[in-house]
């Protein structure tokens, strides 16, 4: 039942140095579907694929909108994201009631890995189950930030989170010198390549299990779902994606410290 | 009526907001709060200063206010600075009571030192900084309690002037000209003849501005029984915040000696 005797609850320490409660909680992150985030110097895009329990059920949601110059897309435990939104979106209404600021993406995610820290060092409490990727607009321009159970938060030019998002993050590695300079169709275009590759050899992104969203300097955070993303989809199936190869599984996975 | 109340009584220009406690709950008569004093806030400004007066211009803001913090209608403090720096791009002037006036400094010098902290690039550019002075203002408003000011706050920020007007019930407005006080009454009109005159801010190149603020706290001294020909002046636009050391203007008097009863 348990991988070794250290593990029993948060705050006790392995003879490696390792923590693995919290290491377990990073794996709940990859355990749900993949999303991936990137960003150029005017916009900044979430994509992710939905999953369904089955063909009776609906697809749940992976995007969730803080404000107008902000969103999220998760990857985990929905129920701990739905936490975590909620957290921010009382943060950034109090910014613009008490300053009349949207409040600055990254101290978002700063007092996100706070409280995210917290749960990796309290007796008897667990780890977020849940791994963010933050895209907003603000002042310093557009931003993309990761958060992960672990307290942990990276501002990135592009990153993947989530099943098999080590293909997306190969994909992402490979093309995004070209990302600064891009278009917001073409950052959606890169980010849904990078998303194919993530998927089972026999599944496809479509109108129902794909989720996109992005915000920029003069774009509220939006979410396309679809028959919205019809475009997009069919420029996607034109195109010869060379992502769809799957990264070398020999490939040590991108350390993120 | 105790000693306090008696030093008080009819030597200050009390406003007419609301009856005093005293007034309301009378000693002499029983009470269930009877060797209980009510608790009782602020009802009277004690040292004050007079007007602030502010215009937009090409490229930024002016405003000014004189130096005397007045106990009642004593000139009794000649110095007092009431234009205060609250960042690179924003000033803030202050009327009514000078140790409210302190006491919002102080609030806002640790509000700056709070974000300064973050280290991350971002600012709290003049409408941050007056939208939470409003908050503050209003709150004490609600908890009966006011801050007895009327504040104007003056900046100018990625190319964007800002002036705004809050005051100790909480209301705000924003314009290009503002005027508190005895301002409100003898410059605000002035000032606006001066900027709609030439067609709006844009129009009012820095010395324009200069001359119509001068003029302005001229005709203050002239006329406010509570003013002092001796007053700072602060410029924000764009790369600049200046405020002057005190000075004062040419004042003409020779009038008095043909009015009787006008000095000796």
């Amino acid at each position: 039942m348990f991988r070794n005797q250290y593990d029993s609850d948060i705050s006790v320490w392995s003879p490696q140095g390792r923590l693995h409660q919290v290491e377990y909680a990073l794996e709940a992150v990859k355990q749900g579907s993949a999303a991936v985030g990137l960003r150029s110097k005017t916009h900044a895009v979430l994509v992710a694929v939905k999953r369904t329990p089955g063909d009776l059920a609906s697809y749940q949601k992976k995007m969730i909108r803080i404000d107008d110059h902000m969103g999220v897309a998760i990857a985990g435990l929905t129920s701990d994201a739905r936490v975590l939104s909620n957290y921010m979106r009382t943060e950034a209404m109090r910014s613009k009631m008490l300053y009349n600021r949207p409040l600055p993406i990254g101290r978002i995610v700063s007092a996100l890995a706070d409280k995210a820290q917290v749960n990796t060092q309290n007796y008897g409490g667990r780890p977020y189950g849940v791994g963010l990727l933050v895209i907003g607009q603000d002042e310093t321009g557009p931003h993309l930030f990761e958060c992960s159970p672990s307290g942990n938060n990276f501002e990135y030019y592009a990153m993947a989170i989530g099943a098999r998002g080590q293909s997306a993050k190969t994909y992402l590695e490979r093309h995004y010198e070209q990302f600064a300079e891009a278009s917001l169709e073409d950052l959606v275009h890169h980010g849904l390549q990078a998303l194919k590759a993530t998927l089972q050899q026999d599944k496809k992104l479509d109108t129902d299990n794909a989720s996109v969203a992005f915000v920029g300097e003069n774009q509220k955070f939006t979410v396309l779902e679809g028959e919205a993303l019809t475009s997009y989809l069919a420029r996607l199936g034109s195109t010869d994606a060379p992502a769809a190869a799957a990264a070398p599984a020999d490939v040590a996975p991108m350390e993120t410290e | 009526m105790n000693r306090q109340d008696q030093l008080l009584d009819g030597f200050y220009r009390r406003d007419t907001y609301s009856p005093r406690v005293q007034d309301m709950y009378p000693r002499d008569q029983p009470s269930a709060f009877a060797g209980v004093d009510p608790v009782a806030h602020t009802q009277s400004p004690i040292v004050t200063g007079t007007s602030v007066i502010a215009l937009k211009f090409q490229g930024g803001v002016m405003m000014a206010a004189d130096t005397l913090a007045s106990y009642g209608s004593l000139a009794r403090f000649r110095d007092v600075e009431r234009l205060h720096k609250l960042t690179d791009t924003a000033v803030l002037g202050s009327t009514g009571d000078v140790s409210d006036y302190q006491h919002v400094q102080h609030m806002m010098e640790r509000l700056m030192i709070r974000e300064d902290y973050h280290n991350d690039g971002h600012k709290l550019a003049p409408p941050h900084l007056f939208e939470y002075l409003r908050n503050v203002m209003y709150h004490r408003r609600s908890k009966n309690d006011p801050l007895w000011n009327r504040f104007v706050l003056a900046g100018h920020h990625n190319n964007t002037s800002f002036l705004g007007y809050v005051d100790l019930q909480g209301t705000t407005y924003q314009s290009d000209t503002i005027a508190t006080g005895f301002g409100a009454h003898l410059a605000q009109p002035l000032l606006r003849k001066a900027v709609e005159s030439r067609g709006g801010p844009q129009n009012v190149t820095e010395e324009d501005a200069i001359k119509i603020i001068e003029d302005c706290m001229r005709v203050l001294f002239y006329r406010d029984a509570r003013s002092l020909n001796k007053f700072q002046r602060a410029t924000i636009a764009t790369d600049r915040l200046e405020i002057t050391e005190p000075y004062s203007v040419d004042t003409e008097w020779a009038f008095a000696e043909s009015i009787r009863g006008y000095g000796v």
